[in-house]
């Protein structure tokens, strides 16, 4: 078991250190950060300047090598736009995703499986198809287009919703809330939807052909044949099986919700990473570029050893050395 | 009366074209204490019955006429929650594969628990004292510590004794046991039997039995009843319809049985029903090339063979543990003959085919091949031309064809990979072995699930056969098939050995059929050989203990009829 994390932290820092990489060897495409830093009335004197300064002149690895020397350090540079260090302003924008993609994780699991195991049970109920029918609408719209529709039905014409920004926030230490006001939880609503809607229609349909082939094994068969009610056999025997090949997708998912939380961030204007993101890729912001690539790419190496280590706890076939006697 | 009682019952699956009639006004009774036996080959209904008397047909399923009696109460045509209270309570049920009836992710006790909670209800204290007797009852050493395990640290026969303990939690009157020891070892399957007889006597249960196995039936049972297409054709004492059976399927049926005391030079094939495929060996060994079998000396020989296994990976070197599982094993295989290989499962019988196979690389030891070192070959082309030589049959014909391949690109592909021939050549010996075979060049435009599984087992042969291989290695062709099937199996593989002179490595469990194919037989026990001896004198007279163990524990037959058995001079 130790061993087994062990081994996971090693290929983690392999996956980051190359993730990194591939990032750098990007960055010359984007554009270049002194056109923008500089005025109108710059002289090539200043351009050479600055791109000293900045060690704009070297090659990528040497660059990528002097972004990796800072990180370790917690040091990820200042921002060119804002000429702040980067990680303050990361800080300062992290809460409003992690709320975002912590509200939307969790619509979509629970109703994700709820419904999942609602249409396996009910296959043939009308209920269910009509539930499947909907949920391909959801696998192949678009988010933005989710998130105009949304705002369009709820905000324009209903005027129920906010469209945009995340209402009143309350700062707890140094991380700023929208739990606590109305108005912060009603700004939540459509972009949580929107963001976990993907989410929520993928899970119910895995959730529901796993659990189908469940349904059909031979333990299900004889806990029926056992007498054992409905109730436990769907919920109890079934369900936990369901969820083994269900979580790796699931954590999967996860990552995705906070990295794609980009494109719901901008169509509702949410003040998170994700628009940082992509002002920084306008202005060609290549510390904050950076340093939020590499977050996402912890984010994601975090949920999956998370994922692994939940095997453990919910198949006793891998937590106990398989001895038969 | 009698405990359960089937009267002129019929079930139908109504399908898109037609209705099809799983079984066909079938009468049954048992009475307590009983074991009746149900036996016939799969597709005969035998398994219908006991989901119709569970109230757990498949849909489209319906009972379609005819009444289940309980205890006088008619228990046919229940509601839903009705037929559940009866279910584990009055009735229970033991399903064939004790590694996937069980939840993997529960403990016994929970499970325990669970059903004796689900039946009598009760405080937890007094569902777990329960549980604990019956993990006892059944035979499980150290019930305390046992209970708590999960079920994939249980050995086959110790996970069969938990259904049972989940079958009996609530003292049923009936059990329905659908094939319980098709899935076990033969000493296992003993011990699992002996249980169920010892529970019948001594809680006057009423047990019907269904199994495709005559030896089961003849050792277990009190009555029998056999069924064909749906349809009773034979019912009574065992002893009497296995000693003097009336009808003609019964009597082929019997006739199909491979005996341990008793060798044959062929087996008689089922002919009721009309089903016999034609073996065209004789035209098969006028285009085999002439193979002149020295039989003085050994195709192979296996010298020190050792293979190990990573039982617990580890980081570091000395954390990592190993399992040994073939030790130290020589033996020579001479030219045409049938070389057997018994054991229970996990002796390393199948691991030595495939290290000679070339499927597993060798950790110790030398395979020498007609002179040639083969366990060490590198070279490809060297290593083609003695595969081409060797081919091999193995034991499920559902997973060893390839379902997305049609039949014909199946039988070709060893011809294609060894580039033996090409173009319409390919076509015409394809077209060729599939006549062969019994199953007809149409064949070949199919697809393997259009094949039952004895004729899948067929195209298996006719893959082997492509190559014009020396040397056939059958890991258990036939245990996966039924009697009637493996006789035509057994026999073909016969023939290719008489015929064509091919030498066979031919691996099983089953004793009798051993007895039946083999000249000569390794008895293997934990990774080693603990016994070579010819078949005869090992039957007659085994050296060891372990063998004569395993020969005390086959199933005796001796009371089934021998009506028109041809024993070999």
């Amino acid at each position: 078991m130790f061993a087994y994390i062990v081994r996971r932290m090693f290929q983690s820092v392999i996956v980051l250190l190359v993730v990194g990489l591939v990032a750098f060897s990007m960055f010359r495409f984007v554009g270049d950060p002194i056109d923008n830093m500089l005025g109108q009335e710059r002289t090539q004197a200043d351009i050479d300047r600055l791109r000293g300064e900045l060690g704009l002149d070297k090659p990528f690895p040497v660059q990528y090598f002097k972004f990796l020397q800072g990180a370790v350090q917690g040091n990820f540079g200042v921002s060119y736009r804002q000429g702040r260090p980067v990680s303050t302003i990361i800080a300062e924008r992290a809460p409003a995703t992690l709320e975002l993609a912590f509200v939307s994780g969790f619509l979509a699991i629970t109703m994700g499986i709820a419904l999942g195991v609602f249409t396996a049970i009910r296959r043939q109920g009308i209920a269910a198809n009509v539930i499947m029918t909907v949920s391909l609408i959801g696998v192949s719209l678009p988010t933005f287009l989710i998130g105009i529709l949304l705002i369009y039905i709820f905000s324009v014409e209903l005027d129920l919703l906010p469209s945009f920004g995340r209402g009143e926030t309350v700062m707890i230490g140094n991380w700023s809330t929208g739990f606590l006001t109305s108005s912060g939880l009603k700004a939540l609503i459509l972009p949580a939807i929107t963001l976990g809607l993907y989410q929520m229609t993928l899970i119910m349909r895995l959730v529901r052909s796993e659990m189908l082939e469940v349904l059909r094994a031979d333990y299900v068969r004889f806990a029926r044949a056992r007498g054992l009610s409905d109730r436990v056999i769907n919920f109890r025997h079934a369900l936990k099986n369901t969820l083994v090949p269900v979580i790796t997708i699931t954590g999967l998912q996860l990552g995705s919700i906070i990295a794609f939380a980009i494109i719901t961030e901008t169509v509702f204007q949410w003040p998170g990473v994700g628009l940082l993101f992509i002002n920084a890729i306008q202005f060609v912001d290549i510390p904050v570029m950076a340093a939020y690539l590499m977050l996402i790419s912890v984010m994601f190496v975090t949920i999956n050893l998370i994922v692994d280590l939940l095997y453990y706890a919910i198949d006793p076939r891998l937590r106990v050395d398989a001895r038969a006697t | 009366m009698s405990l359960l009682t089937i009267n002129d019952l019929t079930v139908e699956f109504p399908t898109r074209r037609k209705l099809f009639t799983a079984v066909d006004h079938v009468d049954l009774s048992v009475e307590p204490g009983e074991i009746h036996g149900l036996v016939g080959e799969s597709g005969a209904g035998k398994s219908t019955i006991g989901a119709a008397i569970m109230g757990l047909l498949d849909r489209p399923g319906r009972i379609a006429s005819g009444t289940i009696r309980l205890s006088g109460d008619q228990i046919s045509g229940l509601d839903a929650d009705a037929m559940r209270g009866l279910r584990g309570k009055k009735i229970s049920m033991i399903f064939q594969d004790p590694l996937t009836s069980l939840n993997p992710l529960f403990t016994v006790r929970e499970q325990l628990v669970e059903t004796i909670q689900a039946h009598l209800g009760g405080s937890d204290s007094e569902a777990n004292k329960r549980a604990r007797d019956l993990i006892d009852r059944v035979g499980i050493p150290d019930p305390d510590t046992r209970l708590d395990q999960y079920p994939h640290q249980f050995s086959g026969g110790m996970r069969q004794r938990v259904v049972i303990a989940l079958a009996l939690c609530t003292e049923p009157d009936v059990i329905i046991a659908d094939e319980p020891t098709t899935a076990l070892d033969v000493s296992v399957q003993a011990q699992i039997l002996d249980l169920i007889k010892e529970l019948a006597t001594e809680r006057q249960v009423g047990v019907i039995l269904i199994t495709h196995d005559m030896g089961v039936i003849a050792d277990t049972t009190d009555k029998v009843t056999v069924m064909y297409a749906g349809k009773v054709v034979e019912s009574g004492p065992t002893s009497r319809v296995m000693g003097q059976p009336t009808h003609e399927y019964t009597k082929s049926l019997i006739a199909a049985v491979p005996r341990p005391t008793l060798k044959l030079h062929r087996f008689p094939q089922i002919s009721y029903g009309g089903r016999e495929t034609r073996f065209a060996i004789e035209d098969m060994a006028r285009h085999w090339p002439k193979v002149d079998n020295d039989t003085s000396k050994p195709v192979f020989e296996i010298r020190n063979l050792t293979k190990k296994f990573l039982q617990k990976r580890g980081l570091l070197p000395w954390d990592r543990t190993y399992f040994t599982a073939v030790d130290d094993v020589s033996f020579d295989i001479r030219a045409g003959e049938v070389f057997g290989v018994v054991g229970e499962s996990g002796s390393g019988k199948s691991t030595v085919a495939r290290m000679i196979a070339g499927l597993y690389p060798v950790d110790g030891g030398t395979i020498t091949f007609e002179g040639q070192t083969v366990s060490d070959l590198t070279n490809k082309a060297a290593l083609d031309a003695y595969r081409k030589n060797i081919q091999m049959i193995f034991q499920d014909p559902y997973s060893s064809l390839n379902p997305r391949m049609r039949v014909d690109e199946i039988v070709a592909e060893p011809i294609r990979h060894h580039k033996l021939m090409d173009g319409a050549d390919i076509k015409r010996r394809v077209d060729e072995l599939l006549d062969q075979v019994g199953l007809g060049h149409e064949a070949g435009l199919k697809y393997p699930h259009e094949f039952s599984g004895g004729q899948r087992q067929r195209i298996s042969i006719a893959r082997a056969l492509a190559t014009q291989p020396r040397f056939l290695i059958c890991d258990e062709p036939t245990s996966a098939l039924d009697v009637s099937i493996q006789a035509q199996i057994l026999n073909i593989l016969k023939d290719l050995q008489e015929h064509l002179g091919l030498t066979l490595l031919f691996i099983s469990h089953d004793l009798p059929v051993v007895r039946q194919m083999c000249d000569r037989v390794a008895v293997m026990k934990q990774g080693k050989v603990v016994e070579l001896q010819e078949t005869n004198d090992l039957f007659a007279n085994p050296q060891t203990e372990y063998a004569s163990e395993l020969l005390r524990l086959m199933p005796k037959l001796d009371d089934l009829s021998i009506e028109g058995l041809s024993p070999e001079a």
